[in-house]
């Protein structure tokens, strides 16, 4: 037997096993669910769904079908996902770096956070912001305006509305903007690299950036008309805001308590990307002329971040898996829409949870991929 | 002798054929449902998480309700004891694949009987045991009294698996009203977000607004509108497949109801023995071999009554005494203005 055989034989047998372990489940299951007279097929995904859900990004209502439900659950979990993950990292990076500060109180305060946050269990932390969100937030008729005209309510948090003409022109304008900048910093790089010149970028992209959408409302005919939330009544004692964007109560809760229990992991693997760079770099840094600004940003972070990413990412996955535990407040998630509500009105239970499974299954791998694409962007390269 | 092997071996073969086909027809007739239950011991039966006066268990462990008493009414008939139930608290969501994936036998559960949920996903309804309806709760001061007051914009806080979700868009579609669904998944945390003022109303079937009103913070502050949006027979469920347990279950219940019919009490059973009516000598068992068909002695029937009691009796000591629907309303007898009507047991 030559190597090569030897290398492969375990290989196959692995793989034999785990598909006879499949097939045995497949089997069983087809089994059971023809005794039982349980069909089995996604036909069910084009019927009507007839329910409604809460909050939705997409247009729907209970007319479309269940694979439009499914995406409405689908991108609400990715809109959590998104908020928690972006709040997360800035809370996690402020309190990983407030831990090694040199001031008694801060360095207190961040551990004692980091302590008491990750300690709790999440669905208590969730049921905590809700209930309490819920008791301690005014009726709408009761609320006193916050930033001239949005209203933090029981019902949710009501923002003026924001009716667009032409939007697409506005949404042009900004993408110009951006190409543009980065056109201009590649060039700006250049000249740094032959000249020794340096542009001032940021001011100029700040420029950009506004004068391009600004022009589209002056000469693109973009038009935008503000609708502030008014006071509405519908019974005695019902009211509601009228015309508003609603942030419903149960994303928010799930939002803050999603990313304060995360934070508190992120900030401990920035702590120990920075703890992880010798101090000898500091200090040799420091010896040749930079500013602390200067050996922050091009001596330190450059080698935190490689010992940051990798269990950040790890971070971000449980975020968007902990996600799922919306169901339990009323947030119309993945779970509560498609797996809840979408499996229980048709009782496939098999179709929908491997659907809902294959989903996650995809966001995590897509996550993990970006994060490990960027890992490798900062890692270390051997000139 | 060798030379009629050869036939002996195909004729002993053939017996043992026809003695499979025998007991396996025999064993049919038990039923697999019924013969493991037997086995085992106790009926395991899927309940709510708590609804007063259909099943809710007490501090102790003890679970009460209508829900549970069809429960223990099948596990009296087969087991001889009503006290021989494993229950097992299942959520909207949870209980048809609890039910089909075999985890329970039987799912009494206020679980409401539609044509879709028989037709397709491996169930059987096999009775009524309450008829009831969708309506909404709000709160006194909201001066709403009628859900034609109901206006654009309006919160409803509900429950998510439920065919609740589906009336309720039905309603507020034809009423042309657009409303925001609040939906959780445990009827705890609905009543907790209604309480606290997140939804402007509080919809699910009557009996169930009733009960969760007892669970409130201040009862008196809500009322019941009285609307009625749909139709909502609530009944026990069985898996299909098990034609003789889904009759002992169906007729368990129907026990309980013709008993009430009759006059046959928990505390007259015994001496309904002696009765002139023929009927009633049936349902104590005294007459007739109505258990013979599912593979039971005589006496289940007697055993349901005197365990369990009847109907009528179950329906007062869970939800008129608790004070939830002291009005029988539609779930009195045929015969007393209501429509409950059970086919005769002979």
């Amino acid at each position: 037997m030559n190597n090569k055989v030897k290398k492969f034989v375990p290989q196959l047998i692995t793989l034999l096993a785990i598909i006879l372990v499949f097939g045995f489940f497949t089997y069983n299951a087809q089994i059971n669910m023809d005794n039982r007279g349980i069909e089995f097929g996604y036909g069910f995904l084009k019927q009507e769904s007839s329910f409604d859900v809460q909050f939705s990004l997409i247009e729907y209502d209970g007319s479309h079908s269940y694979a439009r439900a499914y995406f409405v659950g689908l991108l609400n979990t990715l809109l959590v996902s998104f908020i928690g993950i972006i709040l997360s990292t800035v809370i996690g990076v402020i309190v990983g770096i407030a831990r090694l500060s040199p001031n008694f109180l801060i360095k207190n305060t961040a551990a004692f956070y980091v302590e008491f946050f990750r300690n709790i269990p999440l669905l208590l932390q969730i049921f905590f912001w809700y209930f309490a969100a819920l008791r301690a937030l005014p009726l709408p008729q009761d609320a006193e305006a916050w930033f001239g005209s949005t209203y933090m309510t029981i019902k949710g948090y009501y923002v003026p509305l924001f009716v667009w003409n032409n939007l697409d022109v506005f949404l042009y304008s900004i993408l110009a903007a951006i190409i543009s900048i980065v056109i201009i910093r590649s060039y700006a790089k250049k000249i740094q690299e032959n000249e020794g010149k340096q542009l001032p970028v940021l001011y100029i992209s700040l420029g950009l950036l506004l004068l391009l959408p600004l022009l589209s409302f002056v000469i693109g005919g973009v038009n935008l008309e503000i609708k502030t939330p008014v006071l509405k009544q519908l019974s005695a004692t019902g009211f509601i805001f009228e015309p508003a964007l609603s942030l419903p109560p149960e994303l928010i809760a799930l939002v803050l308590a999603l990313s304060l229990y995360t934070a508190t992991f992120i900030a401990e693997c920035v702590r120990a990307g920075i703890q992880g760079v010798s101090k000898g770099q500091k200090e040799a840094a420091a010896s040749i002329g930079l500013t602390p600004r200067q050996v922050l940003k091009l001596v330190i972070m450059p080698q935190a971040l490689r010992i940051i990413i990798p269990p950040t990412t790890n971070q971000y996955l449980n975020l968007t898996k902990n996600s799922s535990l919306a169901a339990a407040i009323a947030y119309p998630d993945l779970v509560l829409v498609f797996a809840g509500t979408a499996l229980m009105q048709t009782g496939r239970a098999i179709e929908i949870v491997s659907i809902t499974m294959l989903t996650y299954l995809s966001i995590s791998l897509a996550i993990s991929a970006l994060m490990n694409w960027y890992n490798k962007k900062i890692a270390i390269k051997e000139k | 002798m060798f030379k009629y092997l050869k036939q002996l071996t195909s004729l002993v073969a053939v017996v043992a054929v026809m003695l499979t086909f025998t007991t396996e027809t025999m064993a049919a007739k038990k039923s697999k449902t019924l013969k493991n239950t037997q086995k085992k011991g106790f009926v395991r039966c899927g309940v709510s998480q708590g609804l007063p006066g259909f099943s809710n268990a007490d501090a102790s462990g003890n679970w009460t309700g209508v829900d549970v008493d069809v429960c223990r009414a099948v596990a009296a008939a087969v087991l001889g004891d009503a006290n021989k139930v494993k229950f097992t608290p299942l959520s909207a969501k949870e209980r048809f694949t609890a039910l089909t994936s075999g985890e329970i036998d039987i799912l009494s559960r206020n679980t409401t009987w539609t044509l879709s949920r028989d037709a397709d996903i491996g169930l059987t309804f096999v009775g009524v045991n309450f008829y009831d309806g969708q309506g909404f709760m709000v709160r006194k001061s909201s001066g709403i009294t009628s859900t034609s007051q109901f206006k654009n914009g309006i919160s409803a806080c509900t429950n998510i698996g439920t065919t609740t979700e589906l009336n309720m868009r039905d309603f507020f579609n034809s009423k042309g009203i657009s409303y925001e669904p609040v939906a959780f998944e445990k009827a705890d945390e609905v009543v907790a977000a209604y309480d606290n003022g997140r939804c402007d109303t509080y919809t699910t079937d009557k009996s169930g607004l009733a009960a969760q009103r007892t669970k409130m913070k201040n009862p008196d502050e809500h009322i019941v509108l009285p609307e009625t949006i749909s139709k909502e027979p609530l009944g026990p469920v069985v898996r299909q497949g098990d034609s003789v347990w889904e009759d002992i279950v169906r007729w368990s219940l129907n026990t309980m109801i013709e008993a009430e019919e009759y006059g046959i009490t928990s505390a007259n059973a015994d001496s309904m023995k002696t009765s002139e009516n023929p009927a009633i000598k049936r349902l104590v068992g005294a007459e007739g071999e109505l258990g013979a068909a599912f593979g039971l002695d005589n006496e289940w029937n007697l055993r349901i009554i005197k365990q369990v009691g009847n109907y009528g009796e179950s329906y007062k000591r869970n939800i008129a005494d608790t004070g939830i629907l002291p009005d029988r309303g539609p779930n009195q007898l045929w015969t007393k203005g209501g429509i409950l009507y059970v086919p005769p047991a002979r």
